[in-house]
């Protein structure tokens, strides 16, 4: 709550020298990222490439679950489609042509779902779209195998790991552009009043199913774009390993630690939560399911709000969480 | 006379219960409407059935002419119905100011930018939150909730308004800035239904009550008259015995 009182608001159409200056220094830090495969194109560039992934991953997600508090699972069915858009069409179509339809796809499906789902609240919406990636994931097995020679899917481009870096770089800068402009409008302010009050919201003359299924659709397709980027790195696709739905959960993870009631929040948790499941990926391989279900537990415990709350205690202990104006 | 609101046969079952049955009145341009009756009679959901918060089971509701009976509640705003709650219902995570824009959106009136600004501002003065808009409406008092609540009504500005139990649980002086308020909306012309249980406001403020009791319609005409009607009295206070 602390930070949506100071997000965007309708009271500010002009950019703001303070934006201003946000934007100059975000500007800077992306460049100094797409530095980052002129220095080492090995392990380092490997992380980069994780955690282009994840910050793009987490800023789409929080465009939807940010405002209307709607824990998404189905991160690892808009991605998958995303990966077996590529695995399925890299020898006939040009790799462009390929992400456009993995984002389209995943919007599609996002819409569909949203349409579908959006009335569920609370449980049955996270259950629902846990269980959603499972069935695309199944329906895909069941195609490759009666449909297809096989059930996995070779991808060989010429592509390398830096151009895949850089691609998921600009998708993460775009999803945060864009989120940043939807902050900015009439949808980003109507999100914020659903996210309050739904019921308000309806009688204030928002159409909530509307703004929610747009926005949910916003998101799947650049959580579609992402899965698109990374088939190439895969190499060998199985829907095993496209919709997997640890990528789900981590997502949930990193964006809840860094905190979603800013934009940029989930930057905060992508970068040390990447650098940490790094380590333990490769130091605890087998007990990956217990130390993520430790770590999910720990930030909803310990720091329900993220890096973002937990900065703004820290920077205002004595006063009530909330109290400054966005006006 | 222009009638704004017309119910006519408004009807709500929840299984076996019947909270509105057959309801029908009519609610005249710049009248201000007193919907009372015993808890329980049906007042919110009448308010509720209006405002698309509920669909009714059967009946028409009108708004000039319009059907809008059984839409969905976003649609009875943007035709131009606002309202309060009950329980008073502020948006926790935006500021004061924030929260009256929120009522002048979407609604059928779309404004934005540095209009709306002026306009939200000008609302808090209005209700008397001025100078206040960039607090947290948590740290409100109740009385100043209740003001934002309907600073954030009139900012669509509404063909109708709708105030349940706007006045309930305000001390005795805010109860006379309470009526003092409603009263210079009353001046300005605009279109009200009040549900209130404050007897001395609905003499103060309404030109015309419906009396409800258990769902249906009892009584309804000028306020003086209606509440001296033997029924009406009876619905309150139960039957009269001797001691009447």
């Amino acid at each position: 709550m602390t930070a949506a009182v100071d997000a965007a608001s309708p009271a500010r159409i002009a950019v703001t020298p303070a934006e201003r200056r946000i934007g100059g220094i975000a500007l800077l830090l992306f460049a100094a990222a797409a530095g980052l495969p002129l220095l080492d194109t090995g392990y380092w560039l490997s992380l980069g490439v994780n955690l282009a992934m994840y910050a793009a991953l987490c800023t789409a997600w929080t465009l939807f679950s940010g405002p209307t508090h709607y824990v998404s699972l189905a991160t690892a069915a808009f991605f998958g489609l995303g990966t077996y858009s590529v695995g399925m069409g890299i020898d006939i179509l040009p790799f462009p042509v390929l992400l456009a339809i993995a984002a389209g796809l995943g919007a599609a499906l996002a819409a569909l779902v949203g349409l579908a789902t959006l009335r569920l609240s609370g449980m049955y919406f996270v259950i629902f779209t846990l269980g959603l990636a499972e069935l695309v994931r199944q329906v895909v097995t069941w195609y490759q195998t009666n449909f297809t020679t096989g059930v996995g899917l070779y991808v060989f481009t010429d592509l390398t790991e830096a151009h895949l870096y850089w691609m998921l770089l600009a998708v993460a800068a775009l999803a945060y552009l864009t989120g940043w402009l939807v902050n900015r409008s009439r949808l980003g302010f109507a999100m914020r009043i659903i996210g309050n009050d739904e019921l308000v919201a309806a009688h204030v003359g928002i159409d909530t199913a509307r703004a929610k299924v747009i926005l949910f659709t916003i998101s799947g397709a650049f959580i579609g774009l992402v899965g698109a980027i990374m088939a190439p790195r895969f190499a060998y696709i199985e829907p095993p390993s496209a919709f997997n739905p640890m990528i789900s959960f981590l997502v949930v993870i990193m964006a809840l630690l860094g905190g979603t009631g800013r934009l940029w929040g989930p930057l905060l948790g992508v970068i040390p939560f990447t650098l940490l499941w790094d380590v333990i990926s490769a130091r605890f391989p087998n007990q990956t399911s217990l130390l993520l279900g430790i770590a999910f537990l720990g930030v909803v415990y310990l720091l329900p709000r993220g890096v973002l709350g937990l900065a703004a205690r820290l920077r205002r202990p004595a006063a009530p969480a909330r109290g400054a104006g966005g006006a | 006379m222009t009638a704004i609101l017309e119910v006519e046969g408004a009807t709500k079952r929840f299984g076996g219960l019947t909270a509105v049955n057959d309801m029908r009145f009519r609610v005249a341009a710049h009248e201000v409407l007193g919907l009372i009756g015993p808890n329980g009679s049906g007042k919110t959901t009448m308010i509720n059935l209006i405002s698309g918060a509920l669909k009714p089971s059967a009946g028409a509701i009108r708004l000039r002419g319009r059907a809008i009976g059984g839409l969905r509640p976003d649609r009875i705003a943007q035709a131009g119905i606002g309202r309060t709650f009950q329980l008073v219902r502020i948006l926790p995570g935006l500021t004061v100011q924030e929260n009256v824009m929120a009522g002048g959106v979407f609604g059928h009136r779309r404004a934005w930018g540095p209009a709306l600004v002026r306009e939200a501002a000008g609302l808090l003065e209005r209700v008397g939150l001025a100078g206040r808009g960039g607090e947290a409406p948590e740290q409100l008092t109740y009385i100043d909730q209740k003001r934002l609540e309907l600073a954030r009504a009139l900012a669509g500005d509404p063909q109708l308004l709708l105030l349940d139990e706007w006045l309930a649980g305000l001390n005795p002086t805010e109860l006379q800035t309470g009526i003092a308020l409603i009263a210079a909306l009353r001046e300005e012309g605009r279109t009200i239904v009040l549900v209130e249980h404050v007897m001395h406001a609905i003499r103060s403020l309404c030109d015309r009550c419906v009396v409800m009791n258990s769902g249906a319609k009892i009584a309804e005409g000028p306020v003086a008259a209606v509440l001296s009607d033997p029924q009406v009295v009876a619905a309150y206070l139960g039957e009269a015995d001797e001691a009447g």
